[in-house]
């Protein structure tokens, strides 16, 4: 992306610049204008992407993707296997590579933070406020205390939506259709009160450098609070349910462990780090307001398997409940906004920031030039300590519980490609 | 789980009424979907979905049509796995250039009748990330499209509303 050229490095292969794109692309430097690249409709055999070839008796290997049969984000998987045993996997990603950084090098702020809520859209919050908290240390100013609060009940209504979701497609990929139907129905209430409180679903596009572009509508509060009561009446059936299905539990236990070891040299966070016994948690350590006012706990499991992965999101389903609760209690009032101005005399500025989305901990830096443009962003999704660590979950497991160790991951393709 | 089955048997259902198919929506199908490929269809949909670059948004909301509340399926409207199954494509996301050949071989895949409907802002014109290098724009640059269902990202009711029309024009065209 920079044109640098690694002199002994071990893999060479192309990332997010497929073998399409000419040589000599190299979008992030300094001189390049974002202009449409001439990319090659195909590439000659020889050119094609080396995957790593494993032989031997019986070893065959099975292409899956970047189309893949669910209604889910592009990437191709290329199996090795011997018999129904997995020998190898190897991940080929950047299908939805956008070229969001170079999109936002030269972008009034306003335009950077939006294009940063569409970087993942399942952590649209998330991902707006690590870029929001960049840009206001990078610029010396704090979003009202107001603000701050609903931030976190946005952040905390979006971890809900999207646990209930993976808990329950984590039990559709075990053909347990019952708690997919039910945590569905819970993940749409949830939506719903996003969209009753913000009029939007996901809530995109709210979270705003500054504070955030709208107050919590009329209906919002009351809305919250139905929502988590309900949450608590059923949901607590569905856990028992889980935990009391044999048949379930005998796809979820011991099914692709994730080695502790390999957790903390990854330095991998979310629920794929906290169920592999790293207690790390952004909201906890740096920490950023309002969660040292707030009591809750960090979840962390040590068996590494798709069962303290779910296990992991139950308790943090729970946890985030509370803090709701917490939050709608003391919520203080007055303004959500404060105004921003990034040319501070002609001065460049840089941020960093770090939040807890659902999927773990998202990196923001942001430089603001001396016209008050941002001279360039980077985000960094938790995925990329994840998807590796997929790859080595998965050896020795049966292929067909592949569906249920990446589910139980659910890695961001388009937060990695960017 | 015998509690929870049994609820459902006694509690109302969630789901919501259907919404009329849209306006718009009818009009720009009435222009391009043949007769005798409607005729072929009846009252079924298959739909593979290609997510073609989109922030994975639109596929949230796509997956919600299957859930209590919208629950695609009464209407004969169901996801394939294969685009060799597929009657339409519904594709999303600002194509990329890494996505372009392969939503052109899933096109190519799909057998004839087909649709394609392009859901979301960025697959109606690119949205937020048009002029990138590393995106083509337009699904209709690279497929050709039947129908565009706006939104980042469309609601589901907007999405079930598009699909409608989808169906009601086909009913209509078997009529005629």
């Amino acid at each position: 992306m920079y044109g640098i050229d690694f002199k002994g490095a071990f893999d060479t292969r192309r990332l997010v610049l497929h073998e399409t794109y000419p040589a000599g692309c190299y979008p992030l430097e300094k001189s390049f204008t974002n202009a449409p690249v001439a990319t090659r409709k195909a590439v000659p055999p020889t050119e094609e992407y080396p995957f790593r070839t494993i032989s031997g008796d019986g070893v065959y290997q099975i292409p899956v993707g970047p189309v893949h049969a669910g209604i889910i984000e592009p990437g191709h998987f290329r199996f090795t296997a011997n018999g129904e045993t997995v020998v190898r996997l190897e991940e080929r990603l950047g299908y939805v590579h956008k070229g969001i950084e170079s999109l936002m090098a030269g972008a009034p702020i306003e335009r950077a933070a939006r294009l940063a809520g569409h970087v993942s859209g399942d952590s649209t919050v998330a991902y707006a406020l690590a870029v929001a908290r960049a840009v206001e240390a990078a610029l010396g100013i704090e979003a009202p205390p107001r603000a701050v609060w609903l931030r976190a009940l946005m952040a905390e209504l979006e971890r809900l939506a999207n646990h209930f979701g993976d808990i329950g497609a984590i039990c559709n990929d075990a053909s347990f259709t019952l708690i997919h139907a039910h945590c569905g129905i819970l993940r749409e209430r949830v939506l719903r009160t996003a969209d009753t409180c913000w009029g939007h679903r996901l809530m995109m596009n709210v979270v705003v450098p500054g504070g955030l572009a709208a107050d919590v509508g009329a209906g919002g509060p009351a809305a919250v609070g139905g929502l988590v009561g309900e949450i608590r009446r059923s949901f607590p059936k569905l856990i028992e349910l889980y935990d009391n299905t044999a048949s379930l539990q005998d796809r979820t236990v011991g099914t692709g462990i994730l080695n502790p070891a390999l957790a903390r040299r990854f330095g991998c966070g979310g629920y794929v780090g906290r169920a592999a016994g790293r207690a790390f948690d952004a909201r906890r350590a740096p920490g950023y307001p309002p969660y040292a006012s707030l009591r809750f706990e960090v979840p962390v499991l040590d068996a590494g398997d798709v069962d303290a992965r779910v296990w992991v999101r139950i308790r943090e389903v729970e946890q985030s409940l509370a803090l709701i609760e917490q939050i709608m209690a003391q919520l203080p009032n007055g303004p959500v906004g404060v105004p921003i101005d990034g040319a501070q005399g002609g001065e460049t500025r840089e941020g960093l920031a770090l939040a807890e989305g659902f999927r773990g901990d998202i990196l923001a830096w942001v430089r603001i030039a001396g016209d008050g443009t941002v001279a360039r962003c980077h985000l960094r999704d938790p995925s990329w300590f994840q998807w590796p660590l997929l790859e080595a979950v998965i050896e020795g497991n049966i292929v067909a519980d592949f569906p249920l160790c990446n589910k139980s991951f659910n890695c961001s393709y388009s937060g990695h490609d960017l | 789980m015998r509690k929870l089955l049994f609820q459902s048997l006694i509690r109302a259902p969630l789901t919501e009424p259907a919404p009329a198919a849209e306006d718009a929506a009818l009009a720009e199908l009435a222009q391009q979907v043949e007769r005798a490929a409607r005729r072929r269809l009846g009252r079924s949909l298959s739909i593979r979905e290609v997510d073609a670059g989109s922030c994975n948004g639109c596929e949230l909301e796509i997956h919600a049509l299957n859930n209590s509340f919208y629950d695609v399926e009464r209407f004969g409207i169901r996801f394939v796995a294969s685009p060799r199954h597929a009657d339409v494509l519904l594709v999303t996301g600002p194509v990329t250039k890494n996505m372009r050949e392969a939503l052109e071989r899933t096109y190519d895949a799909t057998p004839a009748p087909k649709w394609v409907v392009a859901v979301g802002d960025c697959a109606a014109d690119g949205g937020l990330f048009a002029g990138s290098y590393a995106c083509v724009g337009a699904v209709s640059a690279v497929v050709p499209v039947d129908l565009h269902i706006r939104g980042c990202p469309p609601r589901p009711t907007d999405l079930l509303k598009g699909l409608l029309a989808l169906l009601e024009d086909a009913a209509a065209g078997a009529a005629r």
